[in-house]
């Protein structure tokens, strides 16, 4: 604890209320007020259970209860953002406390999509003193005309959990509407509370109102972060971490860890309450099923995952607040959210991936500051151990991995424009610099602002067939206008950046297959690789799949049965480059591989007998034949996503060259790919060659699914298509299908469609991981190891184990309905 | 489907990339480009273009690609080219709305009006487009009767021997492989056969819909439009939506 504060930093209404329950006020949190006495932004970094959103609130709370009364009614003093919803009702309900403790006469309102109607027009008329609320309710309220009067007042916007909001869409549309704020009410200062991270620089700049180069006055600072004041947090103890070794049992290959179910069980026993992370939501339900089968003791283990019903989810997010429950499988749907005392361990269970949001992950356990949190991770294959390893050294050193400035989106700045349309007259030039003071649009170029706004008026298509169809017209006065109210309603409902993905109802067929109880909802993709009669486990239990119809899925209980487990999609997250130049380097030294478990060891000392060990700037690579095979294998350690790009490529020179490849597999190590004739004498610094990323993967991307997926995620948040509709909500199932037609027709209409070239960079970023491939090319470049061998390396055995249950990659669609109609022609033809 | 059923409708790859068969004993080719080809009359069919249905959604407001027309005329336009028929029948729905032909822009009504030169050009109507075309040349007709076969827009309910129609936008969908495909298909039992939609825009609707139900004696085959090639494929391996 801290030295006592001088006294004229907090009010002795604050110091009794402090001193009444025993605390003292913490650095940070002084610093905080002391900021906003300075009129300073502020971005606090502590790890959770610091006080953190006491040292957020406390300066507004402070400047509320010093405001004399006033004579006419206020608007908002403070807006509150967090990312989830129910963080917004929690921390209101916090709030509260001291609020009530000190007698402060101050409004502390949430506003969530799940507020009602009437409180929502209350808060319209006669707003709060502090609302809390949501990047789409801000959104929503920043496209009502009533806006600028409303947010006159406004002096604080407290952003929690910005590390997690920042690098999304979410975080460019939230930044535009701080920018918006920022016009209506300059007096406004940002504070943003983050956990711990690797540059606080580049979320300082995220959060920095600074002007453009252009716009700044002579001898103004360079660096915009530096208009951001950094707080820090005390640092907390370093958490504990082990990692669960089954000596003797560490599988070659797979994702489910399956091998150390019992070893986790026991662990749960000796702990109050534990989160189990997991990377997938297959991995969610096949752990909590495993462990279920071992529960002898009925522990109430839960289960917790984004397929979920909502309703099922609060239902167990409930009985963890009161402390009912021993264990909760969950994904990431769980890495945020309001604290949980009672939790004393976290237990991830399978690969960690990234060293921060394990950080995060660990910090769900025990927020009580001056004790360590505790975690175990359960690698569930021979190089997840190595992974396990190097993230908990990475904890230990307190090292993060790397923030990557972002690039605002341009569907994403459409819907801004739209919004501002909306909410008041714009003038061209001005909406530029607003745009511009937005740490993601900082750079914005003024062809690609005007492009924007093109495309939100008619489409910016070549073809200027829709000039009297302009949904925002510029009048006579010069500003830019919404055309009619109808557009304007149609904008409101549509209003975000976060893509539900289609999703079906899973329910109980009836006696006559009608639709019966609602068990949960699926993302469309979940159910796509089975067929009716196939069984699967969901929320818990074991399914037989019925049929599907437009929005359910039928199914009747199955329990007994063998569930059909797929075994792709082994992680969502690729290892970060943090962590794989870790795993990397720790392969690379022998004098370390003592403090690795037996079986990992001799498979370790195998490889270096029979193969090659890279050192840690090497790139290895194996050719061997097996039956009449030959394999190409390499371990570049980035990711299954940059893996499979890699593979895509890989297999188009492979092609020119006339191997003839017949197909490949990746993991999150490693790539495979195989042909008829050998691979040995190829020029290998050539084939891995830089300029593998020109037209190739331009002819590769635009035929992909990933491109149509990605079109249809910029189409539905720049307003192209619209979801909902007055009267009517378009299923994702039917979107899908219209935005991939649009697709094939702008595509070969105007390639240079502003919409296009979204959607290539959001594939390019997030789907296939292109910058990954190139840093990769770059430092292999002259540092491949290939190693010709007679047969296959130990280190091959786990990604020849993943063929036939991988999906296959390439052309698969056309492939599947050539080979139906050939199964089907060869039964004519019997 | 057993191996006997489907001799009895026998199909065969036809060089082009087609799956040739033959409806109520009417040789036919149903190319993969989704248009029905008649070798012996040299006539070319094809159902639902919904030309300007782009526009239809730009004037409430959702600005979809103005090149819809376009583009469903450079395939039309192929395929006149690949078999230089007799005849072009459009199957009805050739305008997505009674206000389209209005709304056709730079020289998409001249391609159209080309499409009758030097050959026969009849518009089946259809629910979108009863009347007709205004402006555009072209016989009108509600039904054409040729060799073996009736040709009109919607299918007319029951069994109906010969018939080739249009209306219902049949696609397919074939689940394995740890994912789907969804494709649009003719559908046909070798009685009656439904075309594809043409269209660039037309949405689809799954042969497995209730829709389609009674059309046929018996399940029917899907022919489903693969880049370069129509793919055969049985009513068993087909899913719902």
């Amino acid at each position: 604890m801290d030295a006592a504060a001088p006294p004229a930093l907090l009010p002795d209404r604050f110091e009794a209320w402090f001193a009444g329950r025993g605390w003292a006020p913490r650095a940070h949190q002084l610093e905080m007020v002391a900021a906003a006495r300075a009129g300073q932004h502020a971005l606090l970094i502590a790890p959770t259970g610091g006080g953190k959103t006491l040292a957020g609130f406390l300066p507004s709370l402070i400047e509320l209860s010093e405001r004399p009364p006033p004579n006419t009614p206020r608007g908002i003093h403070t807006l509150y953002i967090s990312p989830l919803k129910a963080l917004a009702v929690d921390v209101e309900r916090n709030l509260m406390t001291p609020i009530a403790q000190m007698g402060l006469n101050i409004v502390a309102e949430s506003r969530t999509g799940d507020t009602g109607e009437a409180r929502k027009q209350r808060q319209r008329i006669k707003p709060p003193d502090i609302l809390l609320t949501t990047p789409e309710q801000l959104a929503l309220f920043c496209a009502w005309e009533g806006a600028r009067r409303y947010f006159e007042d406004l002096r604080c916007v407290i952003i929690d959990e910005v590390h997690a909001i920042w690098p999304s869409k979410r975080g460019d549309l939230l930044a535009l509407d701080l920018a918006r704020l920022q016009v209506f009410a300059p007096m406004m200062r940002r504070v943003g509370l983050s956990a711990t991270v690797d540059d606080p620089d580049v979320i300082r700049r995220w959060l920095s109102p600074s002007p453009p180069p252009s716009l700044r006055a002579e001898g103004e600072s360079i660096d915009p972060g530096d208009g951001v004041r950094l707080v820090r947090g005390p640092p907390g103890p370093l958490p504990q971490v082990e990692v669960l070794i089954s000596e003797g049992r560490v599988p070659w290959a797979g994702h489910t860890a399956q091998h150390a179910m019992a070893d986790v069980y026991e662990v749960i026993k000796r702990h109050r309450t534990s989160l189990i992370f997991v990377n997938t939501r297959f991995q969610a339900e096949f752990a909590f099923q495993e462990l279920w089968k071992l529960n002898d003791d009925s522990l109430p283990i839960a289960l917790h995952h984004g397929s979920l019903a909502a309703e099922q989810r609060r239902k167990v997010e409930a009985a963890m607040a009161r402390g009912d429950l021993r264990a909760v499988v969950c994904t990431s749907t769980l890495d945020l959210g309001i604290d949980w005392g009672d939790v004393d361990l976290v237990i991830q269970l399978a690969a960690p991936k990234g060293a921060s949001r394990m950080v995060q992950r660990i910090g769900r356990a025990n927020h009580r500051l001056d004790e360590p949190s505790k975690a175990i991770f359960v690698p569930a294959n021979r190089f997840e151990v190595l992974e396990c390893q190097a993230a908990r050294e990475a904890i230990a050193e307190n090292a993060f991995d790397a923030e990557i400035p972002r690039t605002g989106a341009l569907d994403v700045l459409a819907q801004h424009v739209m919004g501002c349309a909306i909410s008041e007259p714009f003038e061209l030039l001005s909406l530029y610099d607003e745009v511009r003071a937005a740490g993601p649009y900082r750079d914005l170029a003024w062809e690609d602002f005007e492009a924007v706004v093109e495309f939100v008026s008619t489409g910016g298509y070549a073809l200027r067939t829709y000039d009297r169809f302009r949904r925002i017209v510029q009048g006579q006065d010069g500003l830019w206008r919404v055309r009619n109210p109808q557009v304007a309603q149609r904008h409101r409902m549509n209003v975000g950046a976060i893509l539900s993905p289609a999703v079906l109802n899973i329910r109980m067929a009836g006696r006559r297959g009608q639709p019966g109880r609602k068990i949960g909802e699926v993302e469309e993709g979940y159910l796509e690789m089975l067929e009716p009669g196939d069984t699967f486990i969901f929320a818990g239990g074991v399914w037989r799949l019925q049929g599907v119809t437009a929005t359910d899925a039928l199914v009747t209980s199955a329990s007994g049965d063998d569930p059909k487990m797929p075994s792709w999609g082994g992680s969502k997250f690729a290892i970060s480059t943090f962590l794989a130049a870790k795993v990397r380097r720790m392969m690379s030294e022998p004098e370390g591989w003592t403090s690795l478990p037996t079986d990992v060891r001799e498979w370790l000392e195998a490889q270096r007998d029979r193969s090659r060990i890279p050192a840690s700037d090497q790139m290895l690579l194996e050719t061997f034949r097996r039956g009449k095979r030959c394999f190409l294998v390499v371990y570049p350690f980035e990711g299954r996503l940059a893996h499979t790009t890699l593979a895509m490529l890989l297999t188009k020179r492979l092609d020119r060259l006339r191997v003839g490849p017949l197909g490949f597999v990746v993991n999150d190590y490693a790539m495979a790919i195989w042909s008829l004739k050998p691979m040995d004498d190829l020029d290998f610094d050539s084939l891995f060659d830089e300029d593998m990323l020109g037209d190739d993967l331009e002819a590769w991307l635009d035929e992909s699914f990933m491109m149509k997926r990605a079109f249809k995620g910029c189409a539905l948040i720049s307003g192209l298509i619209e979801r909902r509709m007055p009267g009517s909500e378009k299923s994702g199932r039917q979107v899908t299908f219209s935005t991939d037609l649009i697709y094939d027709v702008l595509r070969r209409h105007q390639p240079d469609h502003l919409l296009l070239k979204c959607a290539r960079l959001d594939a390019a970023s997030g789907m296939i991981d292109v910058a990954r491939v190139g840093q990769m090319l770059a430092r292999i470049k002259g540092a491949i190891l290939h190693a010709p061998l007679e047969h296959l390396s130990p280190f091959a055995v786990p990604i020849l184990l993943e063929i036939g249950k991988e999906r296959v990659g390439g052309d698969a669609a056309e492939m599947m309905l050539a080979d139906a109609a050939d199964d089907l022609i060869a039964e004519a033809l019997s | 489907m057993n191996a006997a059923a489907l001799r009895e409708r026998s199909f065969a790859r036809s060089p082009c990339g087609g799956v040739a068969m033959a409806i109520n004993g009417e040789p036919v080719v149903m190319r993969s480009s989704g248009a029905l080809w008649l070798a012996g009359q040299r006539m070319l069919v094809v159902a639902d273009l919904h030309f300007e249905k782009g526009s239809a959604y730009a004037a409430r407001g959702q600005l979809l690609p103005p090149y819809d027309t376009a583009e469903t005329l450079t395939r039309l336009e192929a395929e006149i080219a690949a078999l230089a028929p007799a005849t072009v029948v459009l199957l009805g729905d050739s305008f997505h709305d009674g206000r389209a032909e209005d709304r056709l822009f730079g020289d998409d009504a001249a391609r159209i009006a080309a499409l009758s030169s030097g050959r026969q050009l009849v518009w089946v109507v259809g629910n979108h487009d009863a009347d007709g075309p205004r402006d555009l040349p072209g016989d009108l007709a509600d039904e054409i009767a040729i060799g073996g076969l009736i040709l009109r827009h919607e299918p007319l309910p029951g069994p109906r021997p010969g018939e080739a129609a249009g209306h219902l936008h049949p696609c397919a969908r074939l689940v394995g492989r740890g994912r789907a495909v969804r494709r649009r298909c003719f559908a046909t039992d070798g009685e009656r056969v439904i075309l594809p939609a043409f269209g660039a825009y037309a949405g689809g609707l799954n042969i497995r819909d209730e829709a389609f139900a009674g059309l046929f004696t018996r399940h029917p085959l899907a022919v489903a439009l693969g880049r370069d090639q129509a793919h055969p494929l049985a009513w068993a391996m087909l899913g719902g939506d």
